[in-house]
């Protein structure tokens, strides 16, 4: 198992270095993707890639580039469990909590990983360094239990030595 | 002379280092003064060999397994690029029984070619059904998928020709080819590895399904979760586009079919069709009641054939080689082949595609060698997140839709997860009401609410309180949620509960009985 600090991993939604928040150019990542059928997601993906989130200020500029209402914006950034209302933390860690993973020993691996980072699963931490979320499946079913690093996948993650080399790299 | 070398550049290769092992080949070859080209291919689908590397020999591909990329410089000293003798040689991938006994239809080339590469592609058989399915009308090509018996590999088992039919008779000026690759389920990977390992086999797929329809725009539905299988359709499509396989004219006919790839955000319960179409629409996630159907009212509102990766890349087959060719596959009203998941606490873990009908013992037992951790298999969940656990005694159930469907369960997406004996079933089954809270999009009472409800009541069964009372509820709920639910998600949780607590009852009364706490 290899866990390389990010940027090495190539282009991934975790991975970009976000910029702070633009109007000028959420407009301009808007007004690429309007003209596109069902554009609300491609959009939103967008700006969460720029942005890091989907910040609140999007939403009213989305909605009139797509003669929607802004409640509608909200309903849609709020009902996935992708989009952000602020940035994540420098790393993101995304652990597969899903039936196969525990029956490999996820359960041990998010535990000690918890310990690790001192936070739950779920949460970032105070200084900023690292969001810690569930994942429900990354398709590595065979392999796990499975995570997600800063984009990158990575199988075959046992709790004990694993999870401190997990913590180690979240820890950069 | 060049040497070809094949690493896999599936998700499940790369997340144990493939993309390693391949850079550190690079430069060892470069230093050794060998020429070498290395080609990234998906994966053949057994996940414990995997950093998989092949080396094309007179002899066939000669396979090295687990090779990390610590392992390469030893592995070239000792002359790997001719494919000489070593501890991880396991001479041609095909001869292990693994993959012998296999009957590959859908996956026949995934794993050996070059997934992007189009010659590649059309010397192993591709673009045939599509070049038959220009000679012939619509309904030729909808009464050939009939024939075949093929029935929706997503879950449901719907007969893909007949829905077909129902868009193609429905008249209007726009209709869509939808692929549902959200593939939620855990335990199940066949169409990620389909999609990173042979994407025109899906796309070749889709445009047979715009010209048998009329259908002349389509759109890959993949979850996010999925950064790699993106990619690789991505690519596939531009690639496609450019060679005429999609566009105006595909395959030198007057038809015109292209299509877009659509990352999900998160939502399981978009794998559910409805939902799926909701949200490439733009909007939240949430189930539409059925009628009308998605093939008389479905993307925009208009006809829509709406179908699983699988199902949608096995179509080229079935043109290619005739309806027969694949109905003489399976069993009863299960015909032609099921790409299998082995995965969870299981030796053999990885992609198994063969006729319906083996028994599920054979499954476990034999070709995924028992669990990896050497302990008694205790339970076995087939079908993802909403499918039953099942116990040893059910080994004789035949894998097909009606064998499961009459013992309770459901074979889902093909997914086949592992327990050993360290398993408890109560927390399983309170994982199976969570997970169905996270994930209902909230639409209907039974689900939205009876999740939350079978949480809390399992926790009391599952801290000693009041167990039969509760239990009891937990029934009741599972009850109202699995006739009361408007899609799958509310409908079958209730399978995966429901399976625990018939088949391992004592695991939800090990608590030591307290009183009623409130």
């Amino acid at each position: 198992m290899a866990l390389k600090p990010r940027g090495e991993s190539g282009k991934t939604p975790d991975v970009t270095d976000h910029q702070p928040w633009s109007a000028e150019t959420a407009r301009a990542i808007i007004a690429a993707n309007a003209g596109r059928e069902g554009a609300t997601l491609p959009i939103l993906h967008a700006l969460q890639e720029t942005f890091g989130c989907v910040p609140e200020a999007a939403e009213p500029l989305v909605a009139e580039a797509l003669n929607l209402s802004r409640a509608e914006i909200h309903g849609v950034v709020t009902f996935y469990h992708d989009f952000r209302r602020t940035p994540p933390g420098r790393h993101v860690l995304k652990l597969c909590r899903a039936e196969a993973c525990q029956a490999r020993g996820g359960d041990a691996l998010a535990a000690d990983v918890e310990r690790g980072l001192g936070i739950p699963i779920n949460s970032t931490s105070a200084d900023g360094r690292v969001t810690f979320e569930a994942v429900y499946c990354l398709g590595l079913c065979a392999s796990g239990p499975a995570i997600m690093i800063d984009g990158k996948l990575v199988a075959r993650v046992d709790a004990g030595e694993g999870a401190a080399r997990v913590v180690e790299a979240c820890s950069r | 002379m060049t040497i070809r070398v094949f690493i896999p550049g599936d998700a499940g290769a790369v997340a144990v280092g493939a993309d390693e092992v391949a850079a550190a080949l690079a430069e060892e070859a470069r230093a050794a003064g060998i020429d070498i080209a290395i080609i990234r291919t998906g994966s053949r689908g057994l996940f414990p060999l995997e950093p998989l590397l092949e080396v094309e020999t007179p002899e066939g591909r000669i396979g090295y397994a687990t090779v990390y990329p610590r392992d390469v410089k030893a592995l070239v000293a000792a002359g790997m690029l001719a494919g000489a003798p070593h501890e991880k040689r396991i001479g041609r991938p095909e001869e292990l029984p693994f993959f012998k006994r296999q009957t590959r239809l859908t996956f026949a080339r995934c794993g050996i070619t070059d997934p992007l590469s189009l010659d590649d592609y059309r010397a192993h058989g591709g673009m045939k059904g599509i070049e038959r399915a220009v000679s012939l009308t619509g309904t030729a090509i909808i009464e050939e998928l009939v024939a075949s018996g093929l029935r929706g590999r997503g879950g449901a088992g719907f007969p893909t020709g007949i829905k077909w039919r129902t868009v193609a008779a429905t008249a209007a000026p726009q209709k869509y080819v939808v692929c549902n690759a959200d593939e939620g389920d855990s335990g199940t990977f066949a169409d990620r590895m389909l999609m990173e390992g042979d994407p025109f086999a899906l796309i070749e797929g889709m445009a047979i399904a715009g010209i048998a329809v009329g259908a002349t725009r389509g759109y890959v539905y993949i979850r996010s979760e999925y950064p790699h299988a993106v990619a690789a359709m991505e690519k596939a499509v531009a690639i496609a586009r450019g060679a005429g396989l999609l566009g105006h004219g595909i395959a030198g006919s007057a038809h015109a079919f292209d299509m877009e790839v659509r990352v999900g955000a998160g939502a399981y319960v978009c794998g559910e069709e409805t939902s799926l179409l909701e949200s490439l629409e733009g909007r939240r996630g949430i189930v539409r009641a059925k009628p009308p159907l998605p093939a008389i009212s479905g993307l925009f509102g208009k006809p829509t054939v709406i179908n699983n990766v699988l199902s949608l890349a096995t179509v080229p087959f079935i043109l290619a080689e005739g309806a027969r060719a694949y109905a003489d596959f399976g069993m009863g009203r299960s015909r032609g082949t099921m790409p299998i998941q082995l995965a969870g606490n299981v030796k053999n873990g990885g992609l198994f595609e063969t006729a319906f009908g083996i028994t599920l013992g054979e499954l476990v037992d034999d070709v995924g060698g028992g669990t990896e951790s050497g302990r008694p298999v205790r339970a076995v969940q087939v079908g993802g997140p909403l499918g039953a656990y099942f116990p040893r005694a059910l080994f004789d159930t035949p894998f097909d839709y009606e064998s499961f469907a009459a013992r309770d369960g459901l074979i889902g997406h093909g997914g086949v997860v592992v327990f050993d004996d360290t398993v408890d079933m109560a927390r399983q089954a309170r994982f199976a009401m969570e997970f169905c809270a996270i994930e209902s999009c909230g639409k209907c009472t039974p689900c939205r609410i009876g999740s939350t409800r079978g949480v809390e009541t399992l926790d009391r069964v599952i801290a000693g309180r009041d167990v039969e009372r509760n239990l009891a509820i937990v029934e009741d709920l599972c009850h109202t949620m699995k006739f009361g639910s408007l899609c799958a998600l509310g409908g079958f949780t209730p399978y995966p509960v429901m399976s625990a607590l018939t088949h391992f009852p004592d695991d939800f009364r090990r608590a030591p009985a307290r009183e009623a706490a409130e």
